[in-house]
């Protein structure tokens, strides 16, 4: 449902190097993204960050430049891209697992967000 | 040693002699009979939050709640006049819940010019009243003025809707939130209108959560591996003390903390993520523009602390509003299902973000609520368990554990005088 489909490129140009995890990452919902860093290998998400993390203030930057309550596309895609970084830090930075420690059986599902 | 002033007593436990120091009886959180009568005695009862106005953005705009405690389903409703109404979601030709889409138990939202029932037609207007009956003239004697949907009290106070169930409230919403509601009041609230909602099922009595986000204590030592090793040492080390306790009337309450991080004063202190963003747990680091936060009520900080941070405002019986200093606030609402599980609603409310920057930090400030939420959530499964054990059924509540010992205090008084109201009718026993 929300998940990108076009077969050109996902991503604002100048981004081409984010474009590798862009079908995987620029995912629209909180539960989507969650659900991708579940399922996914500490190596994997250490490759997302690894190349996205240096480019979360350019990325910010191009958008800015933007309306944000009237993003073109691929501007909500690279922030898409942008908010599985934010959830894939926590793997990343902290945790060294895909999920919260002590956390078991606990969910919070994220019901209303603000879409963009 | 104390970091921050107590009351003359020594304590702040001991500045309302009411609440006792003693050991604090659990067995209010782990008993089906108990729970029954929690039913009665507080929701049916108490002005119970089901959201706020912005929910309901234009004349038609509904929502349901369901109030699995009370055994009923709400439907709030912005009438032609731009109030907010409540009735029971239920037709009143043969009881058919009247508003819900694929699965009855879900909640549901939207926007109509009328209510239809699924079942036979019944139509209802926005303010409730019975407008067509398919096949009228098959009835005996109908009127249709005599076949309203079933009014619920409801009252806004600063945008927050609230229902009360009882026939007839013993208190106005006003009344019942007191000098609380006075002394908060004028906060901008409805200015901070981006909303993120969480709904999470507990396996866990609803006052044992309660408990611990009215608590700080626990954050130093469940959360430690949430921030930087050096910082968890440290932060364990202090422990935690609040700078500001107080206990209004109707069991409404409220503890003040210090911020400590927005922005924290040592960037190595906080993740790569944080210190790009300028964003956390306690939310953006920066003040939203263009809204005034120079003129607070008096309920916030009360302490009129200078290393100020938030407030955790504890409405009885299972509403909370915390009030962050860098201009952003969380609501939680809490539930309950049976003696041993609840709903927990959490949402997040900032202001309308400008720019792709400012939505970025709200995202990682939401994120991170769900992070440390899921480990309060875990690990009060985990208290549950074992109360019902009933190895152990009364704890030493400590000082900064004064809101927990006030909203046990508080449900166990209102469900004992609702036992003596009751008991030549029914006697119910509580083990």
């Amino acid at each position: 449902m929300t998940t990108p489909t076009t077969t050109g490129p996902l991503l604002p140009a100048g981004f081409a190097d984010l474009e590798p995890f862009a079908a995987r990452w620029a995912l629209a919902t909180e539960a989507e993204r969650y659900a991708e860093r579940l399922s996914s290998s500490m190596p994997d998400m250490q490759a997302f960050y690894d190349a996205a993390f240096p480019r979360l203030e350019a990325a910010l930057a191009h958008c800015d430049a933007l309306d944000i309550t009237a993003l073109p596309e691929d501007a909500k895609h690279l922030m898409h891209l942008m908010f599985s970084l934010v959830n894939v830090s926590f793997p990343v930075e902290a945790w060294k697992q895909p999920n919260v420690p002590e956390s078991g059986a606990a969910s919070m599902d994220l019901v209303h967000e603000p879409m963009l | 040693m104390a970091h921050f002033p107590k009351p003359a007593e020594g304590s702040w436990t001991q500045h309302w002699p009411h609440l006792g120091t003693a050991p604090v009886s659990y067995d209010d959180s782990n008993s089906p009979e108990f729970f029954e009568l929690e039913r009665e005695a507080i929701f049916k009862r108490s002005w119970l939050n089901l959201g706020r106005v912005e929910e309901l953005p234009k004349v038609g705009s509904y929502v349901t709640r369901e109030i699995a405690a009370a055994r009923t389903s709400i439907i709030l409703v912005r009438d032609r006049d731009g109030q907010v109404r409540a009735f029971h979601n239920i037709c009143r030709h043969r009881g058919n819940k009247l508003v819900w889409q694929d699965f009855p138990q879900e909640e549901t939202r939207g926007s109509c010019r009328q209510f239809t029932c699924k079942y036979h037609g019944w139509r209802y207007g926005l303010d409730g009243e019975l407008t067509f009956v398919q096949q009228e003239e098959e009835f005996f004697d109908l009127d249709k003025a005599d076949y309203p949907l079933v009014a619920v009290h409801c009252e806004v106070w600063e945008g927050f809707i609230f229902v009360n169930l009882a026939k007839e409230p013993k208190q106005t919403l006003t009344d019942f939130l007191g000098s609380l509601g006075t002394d908060l009041a004028g906060y901008p609230f409805g200015e901070m209108t981006q909303m993120f909602r969480y709904t999470s099922t507990i396996n866990a009595n609803w006052k044992l959560f309660i408990d611990a986000f009215a608590e700080f204590y626990h954050a130093p030592i469940l959360h430690q591996r949430q921030a930087v090793a050096d910082e968890a040492t440290k932060l364990a080390g202090f422990g935690y003390e609040a700078l500001h306790y107080d206990i209004f009337d109707n069991g409404h309450s409220v503890v003040s903390s210090w911020g400590g991080m927005s922005p924290p004063k040592d960037l190595n202190m906080v993740k790569p993520i944080e210190r790009v963003l300028r964003s956390g747990l306690f939310g953006p680091w920066d003040k939203p523009e263009g809204i005034d936060l120079s003129n607070l009520p008096p309920a916030v900080n009360p302490g009129r602390h200078p290393k100020w941070g938030q407030d955790s405002f504890q409405v009885f019986p299972n509403f909370v509003i915390l009030v962050w200093e860098p201009g952003w606030y969380l609501t939680y609402n809490y539930w309950p299902l049976a003696y041993d599980q609840h709903l927990f609603e959490g949402r997040l409310y900032f202001a309308p973000p400008r720019n792709a920057t400012e939505r970025m930090r709200q995202e990682l400030a939401a994120v991170t609520f769900k992070e440390y939420a899921l480990q309060d959530g875990n690990t009060l499964e985990a208290t549950q368990t074992m109360l019902k054990a009933q190895v152990v059924t009364e704890f030493p509540l400590c000082d900064q554990e004064i809101l927990c010992r006030n909203l046990h205090k508080v449900v166990q008084d209102q469900v004992a005088a609702y036992r003596a109201e009751t008991e030549t009718e029914t006697p119910v026993s509580v083990r």
